[in-house]
């Protein structure tokens, strides 16, 4: 595979990761995420590593450099599906992936992702409960 | 029986081969699902360490076998610059070439056994064990 598809959908991009990703993949897939946000306006990434079964610090900083990249570009990312074993070992790798959102599945991704476009992070969320 | 197996680390395809070499071993010896994810994440970081700064080398895999535990033995090998300070090497986030500086502080965390030697202007060893008991569950 030469590149990692990116599907639109509405104002959200959604990746799946479903190869085991050398190197040249994974920066590839960072620089057309990129283009694509600035391309489409996109607000939302949603990246389903649910079948990524290793998640060494490579992919990490890949994973990081999307989420940051996208954040500059006025757009969330929202990592959903992460196998156990891979948060086990991240933690003991060291590796806390912070700023970095998850969510357990790609239905609550898209949720985190749309209540992110009605309440932007920083913005206070103490709506009155009235 | 021992098995043992030498590969070639010389560009980022080979470290997806060292992955899918050493995921196969591990479940060949038994390895919870856990333990191989942590083995093979190990493997990656070293791997990746072998091609970026020891300028290529290559992995040994050895299967280990005593009387109460099975093993799996990796020795990542180049004759690449070397470390000059390998305290300061293994310091979690020290890198010198822009990554997130884990790859030695972690695959020994994430391992049982760990050694590492090396020389300036002569080459890195580092060696990696984790073991499964038979008699633990």
């Amino acid at each position: 595979m030469d590149s990692i598809p990116i599907l639109k959908m509405g104002e959200y991009l959604l990746v799946s990761i479903q190869v085991d990703m050398h190197d040249r993949l994974a920066l590839t897939l960072q620089d057309d995420l990129t283009n694509r946000i600035v391309k489409t306006g996109a607000k939302g990434v949603l990246i389903d590593i649910s079948s990524l079964e290793i998640i060494d610090s490579f992919i990490g900083l890949i994973l990081s450099n999307i989420a940051s990249m996208s954040r500059i570009l006025d757009a969330e990312t929202v990592v959903v599906g992460m196998q156990p074993a891979v948060a086990i070992t991240l933690v003991e790798l060291g590796l806390f992936l912070a700023g970095i959102r998850t969510a357990l599945n790609i239905e609550k991704g898209m949720d985190l992702l749309r209540a992110s476009l009605e309440f932007p992070p920083g913005e206070s969320v103490n709506r009155a409960k009235k | 029986m021992q098995r043992s197996e030498t590969l070639d680390i010389r560009s980022s395809s080979d470290i997806v081969q060292v992955r899918q070499k050493v995921r196969m071993w591990t479940q060949q010896l038994g390895f919870s699902l856990v333990e191989q994810t942590k083995i093979v994440t190990a493997a990656s970081e070293l791997a990746r360490n072998t091609m970026e700064y020891g300028k290529g080398g290559t992995v040994q895999l050895e299967e280990l076998n005593d009387e109460n535990r099975h093993g799996l033995r990796l020795t990542f090998e180049d004759e690449g610059p070397g470390i000059p300070n390998i305290a300061l090497a293994m310091n979690d986030g020290y890198t010198t070439g822009g990554g997130l500086g884990l790859g030695l502080s972690g695959a020994k965390r994430l391992m049982d056994e760990f050694e590492i030697t090396s020389e300036v202007n002569q080459g890195t060893r580092v060696t990696i064990t984790r073991w499964r008991y038979f008699n633990r569950r």
